[in-house]
């Protein structure tokens, strides 16, 4: 964790980045019910990539070094070269058979465990992953490491009076959070952790130069070893959650859409219930 | 065999077509506009010098990548992938092969980069698949050259701002008297004129350049003089793996439609894709799409080992542009009345397809490369 002002340094920034199924890919297996993950795209979580993103953008606008971690077996390694191809800085990729079977708590301890063992100003997870949708891992890690945290984060806007600001004490983020009203503007001292929305920004694509030096740079590889975590705390044996039962959700219909005058939306709506025989 | 830098550069520009550039290929198909905001974004992520050395500006990529991109586009927009075939093959290419020290500093970084487009003028009304026929001629004055003719059919006309020109420096040497030059969009004297209403790829510039007396400095002699026509040839010889795979992309492209089409589309209780009419006409279809590819990535990678590849491009050209046609002229017929509406883009197709069984070289001109080579 850093405290220094700004002033001779560069501004760290790490993001915590997963890799999940494309599960708008995934179908239901129509006799057994169950997911059919053979054949299905792995891809960088979207709330994570929307995360990166403003990484990237704090690094363009005010210069940063960005590094992005990820917990899982070695073929996560695609994410932290598509990372490296967008414009990070550093990847490390944190693998060990010990980590495995890891539920959010286990997971955060496992992040924690290496956040601890590296500099940051910031601290950017994803809201939740679109594997799980548990939105649990950025509010754990911020608890492990004592951390102020602003989830549902949309932005870090420069259109504010104060998008940067370098005190004595430090950096001070100007936030911009989504509520379920709208957004709430808010001042957070660095060092801190947001979660942020893949709604932010939308991520820039790789660039061809990106991609072609991806896979010169050199990747950090830590195992459990490397790690500031108590083995108790990790992987299966630190997960105190146990999935009683999986079940698929009764299909709802698609419904429509229909883009017309509010007068119209009034009489199509009235005409429908009366149709279902609601009014 | 995808290496795994070719998997992550497949992953972006399958994304990159698919939001940017399938959304547009209607709309720019039928009112004939050059998607200048396709240019931009593509600039912006370094598509438009991927074969480039980065001490030039570019991206240090390889042709392979290249095909790619440019299969990748074509597969939602004919019209997008020659913007790019055109720049990158026919005017970077040549630069960066034939240019001296200094032309690869003024001209590679800013047409890699994107904030110039590039363009190629060899062909006029009486000099086509015959291009010694050149009449366009080039005289020397002092340190300049002066240029008097015109190039007709020249594809990305207007909005390049580099153009590789050929002209006669010496009629009296044949095709050992043609020279080519790098002409920029404002000198004057050189004018773009008339641009073409075309049936397919109607979205990409396709127009005349036109010399009264241009005057262009010396120093803009690309190669040396009387070496033009040697400079054309093996240009094209590199612009045919942009073609072949604008081809295999146009052809993939109409399959893709096709699949989902006969999946959907049900006649007789049944979906059309399960009858055996339908199953085995895909399946050589497919087949000869994935033989294109082949081919494709065959001639880009001989290209980039530095290995002789003009009977590959060739080889390439030929068979991904027939396969081309013979597959979108399927295609409509396979999506019958709706095929032949502009609700489909399967008409679209087949009409983009045409082209590359002509331009860069008709068909009959890849069969005698491919023949002249084999009875040597």
């Amino acid at each position: 964790m850093l405290k220094a002002p700004l002033k001779n340094r560069k501004m760290k920034i790490i993001v915590c980045i997963k890799q999940v199924p494309d599960t708008t890919e995934i179908k239901l297996d129509p006799v057994k019910g169950t997911l059919i993950r053979e054949g299905v795209p792995s891809i960088m979580n979207p709330d994570d990539k929307g995360g990166l993103e403003l990484a990237l953008q704090l690094k363009e606008r005010h210069g940063a070094e960005v590094t992005v971690v990820t917990m899982g077996p070695p073929q996560a390694e695609a994410i932290l070269r598509e990372a490296f191809a967008m414009g990070v800085d550093r990847a490390i990729l944190l693998s060990d058979r010990k980590f495995a079977g890891a539920d959010t708590l286990a997971t955060s301890n496992t992040l924690a465990g290496a956040l601890r063992k590296l500099e940051y100003d910031l601290i950017i997870t994803g809201r939740q992953a679109i594997d799980g949708d548990t939105a649990q891992v950025g509010p754990q890690i911020a608890e492990l490491l004592d951390l102020p945290q602003v989830t549902y984060v949309e932005g870090i806007s420069p259109a504010q009076a104060m998008p940067l600001a370098s005190t004595p004490e430090g950096i001070v983020f100007s936030v911009k959070k989504a509520t379920e009203e709208g957004y709430e503007h808010l001042e957070v001292a660095a060092p801190c952790l947001m979660t942020v929305l893949s709604s932010a920004e939308k991520p820039r694509y790789m660039s061809v130069r990106g991609i072609v030096e991806a896979f010169d740079k050199p990747m950090t590889m830590w195992g459990f070893d490397d790690l500031d975590v108590d083995e108790s705390r990790i992987g299966l044996n630190g997960s105190p959650t146990r999935v009683a039962r999986s079940f698929g959700k009764t299909m709802k219909s698609a419904g429509s859409v229909h883009e017309v005058e509010p007068e119209q939306a009034v009489e199509l709506i009235i005409n429908k219930l009366r149709e279902k025989y609601i009014l | 065999m995808l290496t795994k830098q070719q998997e992550l550069f497949l992953q972006m520009i399958r994304e990159f077509a698919e939001k940017e550039v399938k959304p547009l290929a209607a709309e720019i198909d039928e009112t004939e506009r050059f998607p200048s905001e396709t240019v931009e974004k593509m600039a912006r992520i370094g598509l438009l010098g991927i074969p480039i050395p980065t001490e030039y500006g570019g991206a240090g990529g390889d042709n392979v990548l290249y095909s790619m991109a440019v299969e990748e586009l074509s597969r939602v927009c004919g019209t997008t992938g020659v913007i790019l075939s055109a720049h990158t093959s026919l005017c970077c290419a040549p630069i960066l092969e034939h240019g001296t020290e200094e032309q690869k500093r003024n001209y590679l970084p800013k047409l890699a980069s994107g904030e110039w487009l590039g363009a190629f003028g060899l062909t006029e009304p009486n000099a086509g698949t015959d291009a010694a026929g050149q009449q366009t001629i080039a005289i020397r004055e002092g340190d300049e050259y002066v240029i008097n003719g015109s190039k007709i059919f020249i594809t990305n006309a207007g909005p390049a701002h580099v153009y590789i020109v050929f002209a006669m420096t010496d009629k009296s040497q044949g095709t050992r008297g043609i020279t080519a030059f790098i002409v920029e969009k404002d000198t004057p004297g050189f004018t773009v004129g008339k641009k073409e209403k075309k049936l397919g790829i109607r979205a990409s510039a396709t127009a005349e350049l036109i010399f009264e007396n241009c005057r262009i400095p010396a120093v803009n002699m690309l190669g040396a003089e009387g070496k033009g026509f040697g400079i054309a040839m093996k240009t094209l010889d590199g612009g045919r793996i942009g073609i072949a795979a604008q081809a295999l992309g146009i052809a993939q492209g109409a399959m893709d439609e096709t699949v989902r089409y006969t999946k959907e589309r049900k006649q007789f209780g049944k979906s059309i894709a399960a009858f055996q009419n339908t199953q085995f006409q895909l399946a050589d279809l497919e087949t000869k799409i994935q033989a294109s590819r082949l081919l494709v990535r065959s001639a880009a990678s001989k290209k980039d080992r530095k290995e002789a590849y003009s009977v590959d491009a060739a080889m390439a050209k030929l068979f991904a542009a027939e396969t081309a046609m013979e597959v979108t002229t399927k295609a409509v017929q396979f999506h019958g009345g709706d095929g032949y509406t502009r609700e489909y883009p399967v008409e679209r197709m087949m009409r983009d397809a045409k082209i590359t069984e002509i331009y860069e070289g008709t068909s009959e001109v890849q069969r005698m490369v491919i023949a002249g080579n084999l009875l040597r």
